[in-house]
């Protein structure tokens, strides 16, 4: 199962509504203001290295860089739409 | 008083509160910008649109001064749980602490929220 959020982790509770769910080991997608939850030193940055553990943590690079966010967490995984069209032909999506 | 507490691209609320300060700012009045919650990452340093191709209009945040519009804050715990400090952002607004911020809403004749 890939899990799409596009919520920053500090306005809305789409992230973590979706961990309440989401079996261990599958996978996750921050795109939009979700890859905000990517980025290190933040209130969540604790939060999210225990998430990475325990699923595959994916961030979309094209909206990082539209963000200004350059750094991104241990742990999770850049990719690029190209990248983003491959999990969602590979598996069954949910967005949140 | 124009307050951003909205992240920039996933709504239109930051890029309509820009223009709302700037259409202030050409008619003189006497306006103020304030930076709270996710409104801080719009003046984050380092965007980079060519992969999206949306506008990047966190540049624009620079021309407030030459609108003579100087009275521009920041709250320093929105700032902080972001892991952003001044030199990760594309102006240097004044940094004030949270219950500062409804003591300076309440000084206004009006504020917008974006």
């Amino acid at each position: 199962m890939l899990h799409l959020v596009n919520k920053s982790p500090f306005e809305s509770m789409a992230l973590e509504d979706c961990l309440k769910y989401a079996s261990k080991g599958s996978s996750i997608l921050l795109y939009e203001d979700g890859v905000y939850a990517a980025m290190p030193g933040t209130g969540v940055a604790d939060r999210m290295s225990a998430v990475a553990k325990d699923y595959k943590v994916y961030v979309l690079t094209e909206d990082l860089k539209q963000r200004g966010v350059d750094k991104v967490m241990d742990g999770i995984k850049e990719t690029d739409y190209a990248g983003f069209v491959d999990l969602v032909e590979a598996n069954k999506t949910a967005s949140w | 008083m124009v307050v951003f507490r909205t992240a920039p691209y996933g709504a239109i609320y930051s890029f309509e509160g820009l223009e709302n300060v700037l259409i202030m700012g050409a008619y003189d009045q006497d306006v103020s910008v304030l930076f709270i919650d996710d409104g801080v990452l719009a003046i984050k340093k380092g965007m980079d649109n060519s992969g999206t191709g949306i506008k990047d209009f966190s540049p624009t945040f620079r021309a407030l001064e030459a609108y003579d519009i100087e009275k521009i804050f920041i709250d320093r715990s929105s700032m902080e749980s972001r892991g952003l400090t001044l030199e990760d952002l594309v102006i240097e607004p004044e940094i004030i602490e949270a219950d500062a911020v409804e003591k300076m809403m309440e000084e206004q004749k009006n504020f917008f929220m974006f």
